[in-house]
């Protein structure tokens, strides 16, 4: 056997290419995402009572306190949507983006440990997180579907129509958006840990600025200087393409969509960059 | 089969000492503007001392791995020793792409498994059953393959009995059983191993051993193998790397490397010798004898601060190069530094020639220059500013007691309290 000309399995450089999304290593790993996927679901509720049941007391909670908070006592619009439905939407969709997103900017540090003994695609642990969080989600669509047919049954004015199938659009801006924006924290925190601190602080945030507790209507009046922020927040298209679609009731553009899902794909392109040059030594930083 | 499974090729891995984190950002600054706005070399990485935890270095940068060449042939299990912090944990880390070398490149065939250290991606939460697919998977196999071991990791790990256990339960001993049988039964073409049998019962690493030997010798795969357990490294290996502070010491037989390491760890006095085989160096120089000697020849290690103290080098030089520098670092307990010397520290027509063949050379540490207490000889053998062939930790040692301080200061501090690294005398006069 020649050994001279061989082709290597492996190659270990001080530095990697500029943007390199290895699709075919993650692909060879896929069963560890699986495995992560399960892991996460399956001890969520691990020693509890109720179990699974958790799943649908968190959303079904704050829709409550929502509904007494903003609704009863602020007396916030909601556009004719009655409030329970009107809360969930937004619940439903905002979880999925606040939790995944505080999860995945936690990457390095969560697991560290492992990250520090074996090798394996690092981005499966944020797309776990990610998709571990689609999962919830739509466990969580359930409740929604079930208070949506009682009210549709009981003859609220609730008219859905063709734009509802753009969910699975709304679905993925939502997922790109979480694990773009997730991985670029991740990368930065694990040398400047001061922004462990401001992610927190900047969801808690973030959700006013996105139309959850609130219509986008009401941003008219004495309101109308907020509307170029909360428009360039690319939350906002996702938030009421879903209100427009299954309730009737909120503002849908093409271009607003549009923004968010250029928006999504942008940072994730950037996300990746970061994560890519991050990933490879964040052990001699973290 | 005599295939070539690794290839380090001039691996060198700088680590920022002190605090992290603090000043990293002006540091991040200057290397940007540097690097790709002026577009010269990384400021950082020209700066860095050696590795050497017992020094106190003056710089913030340390090379924890310096130019590391070697190659591993398929099949063989190689072993890595070295004193803790010299940097075999590091090389390990890069090879399993946990982190990147800052220099150099690694070139390998086949899948590369480690197992750093038993026990890590175990979610304690989950069942026996459930850890075995996790572990399994996050070391790259598939869900087919582990379903296919299963029973054997189970049986070699010898916990049926808790297989639907959450592992927070499993003590800690079968944690460490159930993340080797995982590992074991792995076939990856390259296995590395890195303090992995220092733990569990004496029948568990008997049965460890056994299977790492047959995962070399009957599978044909290749085994890196860190370990201070040099019973465990000697029945294991074929051929073991000795590193030191960074860089590769020695690097032959395993019979050979576990001798020398085991003479650096119980100091000799006054005089070392290596037979032809066991001698340290590389095919430029091989370094055979270290004596300590006073004015007539005699080894000693005992000696008084009056009198000089003779340090031979006995070596051979198989090519006769001009760069070739030996000397040594002579050091005192606490680790200090007293003074490097070399052979051609001195005028040009002083130096020693060297020729071809065996060369004695020596040199005389003056007296009335040591205070009391006990030294240490540090052997230096390098090729100038190319590489280091000998670069090691104190191998000999001697006795001063002082006997040149004869004014009552000295002996009023009982000698040894006197503070200063030097007992040098130097003469005070009146200003006329």
């Amino acid at each position: 056997m020649s050994t001279t000309n061989k082709s290597w399995d492996l190659v270990i450089k001080p530095h990697g290419k500029f943007f390199s999304l290895n699709l075919k290593e993650i692909w060879q790993y896929r069963d560890l995402l699986e495995m992560y996927i399960k892991r996460d679901i399956v001890t969520f509720y691990k020693q509890t009572i109720l179990g699974p049941i958790w799943f649908f007391i968190q959303p079904i909670f704050t829709t409550i306190v929502f509904m007494f908070v903003f609704g009863g006592l602020a007396h916030i619009p909601t556009d004719g949507i009655p409030q329970p439905l009107f809360y969930l939407s937004g619940i439903t969709l905002w979880n999925y983006f606040s939790e995944s997103l505080t999860k995945t900017a936690d990457t390095f540090f969560t697991n560290q440990a492992i990250f520090g003994k074996v090798y394996f695609p690092r981005l499966i642990a944020p797309l776990s997180v990610t998709i571990t969080g689609l999962i919830k989600m739509f466990i969580q669509f359930l409740v929604f579907i079930l208070v949506y047919i009682y009210f549709i049954a009981s003859g609220k004015h609730i008219s859905p129509n063709i734009y509802a199938l753009l969910l699975p659009v709304l679905i993925i801006i939502l997922a790109f958006l979480t694990l773009g924006f997730g991985i670029i924290i991740s990368s930065m925190t694990t040398k400047y840990r001061d922004l462990k601190f401001l992610i927190t602080f900047v969801i808690q945030l973030w959700m006013y600025a996105t139309p959850v507790i609130y219509p986008l209507s009401v941003m008219v009046g004495s309101n109308k200087k907020y509307m170029l922020l909360i428009q360039s927040n690319p939350l906002t298209s996702v938030m009421e393409t879903f209100k427009f679609g299954f309730l009737g009731q909120g503002t849908f553009s093409w271009l607003a969509l549009g923004y968010s899902f250029l928006f999504s794909i942008i940072v994730l392109i950037i996300g990746i960059v970061i994560f890519n040059k991050v990933e490879r030594s964040f052990m001699d930083v973290i | 089969m005599s295939d070539t499974a690794i290839v380090f090729e001039n691996i060198s891995k700088q680590y920022r000492l002190g605090n992290i984190g603090t000043g990293t950002l002006s540091h991040d600054l200057k290397r940007w503007w540097t690097v790709s706005v002026r577009g010269k070399e990384d400021p950082y990485l020209q700066i860095g001392q050696t590795n050497d935890r017992s020094t106190l270095g003056t710089s913030d940068y340390v090379w924890a791995l310096r130019s590391i060449d070697f190659e591993v042939k398929q099949g063989e299990v190689l072993g890595i020793i070295g004193k803790n912090g010299a940097g075999k944990s590091t090389l390990l880390k890069i090879l399993s792409r946990v982190t990147t070398p800052t220099t150099g490149k690694i070139t390998a065939h086949g899948r590369i498994a480690s197992l750093l250290e038993v026990g890590t991606g175990f979610h304690p939460e989950m069942t026996g059953r459930e850890n075995i697919y996790m572990n399994g998977s996050i070391m790259g196999m598939t869900k087919t393959e582990i379903r296919r071991k299963f029973d054997e990791i189970v049986d070699f790990a010898g916990v049926e009995r808790y297989i639907e256990t959450p592992v927070k339960r499993y003590s800690s001993g079968m944690l460490v059983r159930l993340g080797f049988a995982i590992a074991a039964h792995l076939e990856p073409e390259i296995l590395v191993l890195d303090e992995v049998l220092a733990v569990g019962d004496a029948e568990f690493q008997k049965k460890a051993l056994g299977k790492v030997q047959n995962v070399s010798s009957v599978e044909g795969r290749t085994v890196l193998f860190v370990s201070h357990n040099m019973q465990a490294i000697s029945t294991l290996c074929t051929r073991v790397i000795l590193i030191d502070k960074g860089y590769i010491l020695q690097d032959d037989e395993t019979s050979k490397v576990v001798r020398n390491y085991l003479m650096f760890e119980t100091m000799k006095n006054g005089s070392i010798e290596w037979s032809k085989e066991d001698a340290l160096g590389d095919t430029t120089i091989k370094l055979r004898a270290i004596k300590i000697l006073d004015q007539d020849n005699n080894i000693r290690n005992h000696f008084f601060s009056k009198s000089k103290i003779r340090v031979q080098f006995d070596f051979e030089i198989y090519t006769l190069d001009k760069s070739l520098v030996v000397g040594f670092d002579l050091t005192n307990e606490d680790g200090i530094v007293i003074f490097r010397s070399y052979h051609n520290d001195s005028d040009k027509k002083e130096w020693p020639e060297f020729k071809t063949g065996k060369n004695s050379i020596y040199c005389d540490i003056p007296g009335e220059l040591l205070r009391e207490g006990t030294y240490y000889i540090c052997p230096k053998i390098s090729l100038h500013a190319i590489k280091w062939i000998i670069n090691s930790d104190p191998l000999l040692s001697f006795d001063v007691e002082l006997n040149h301080g004869l004014s009552p200061l000295w002996t009023f501090y009982n000698k040894s309290n006197r503070p200063g690294v030097l007992a040098l005398i130097v003469p005070w006069k009146n200003v006329n």
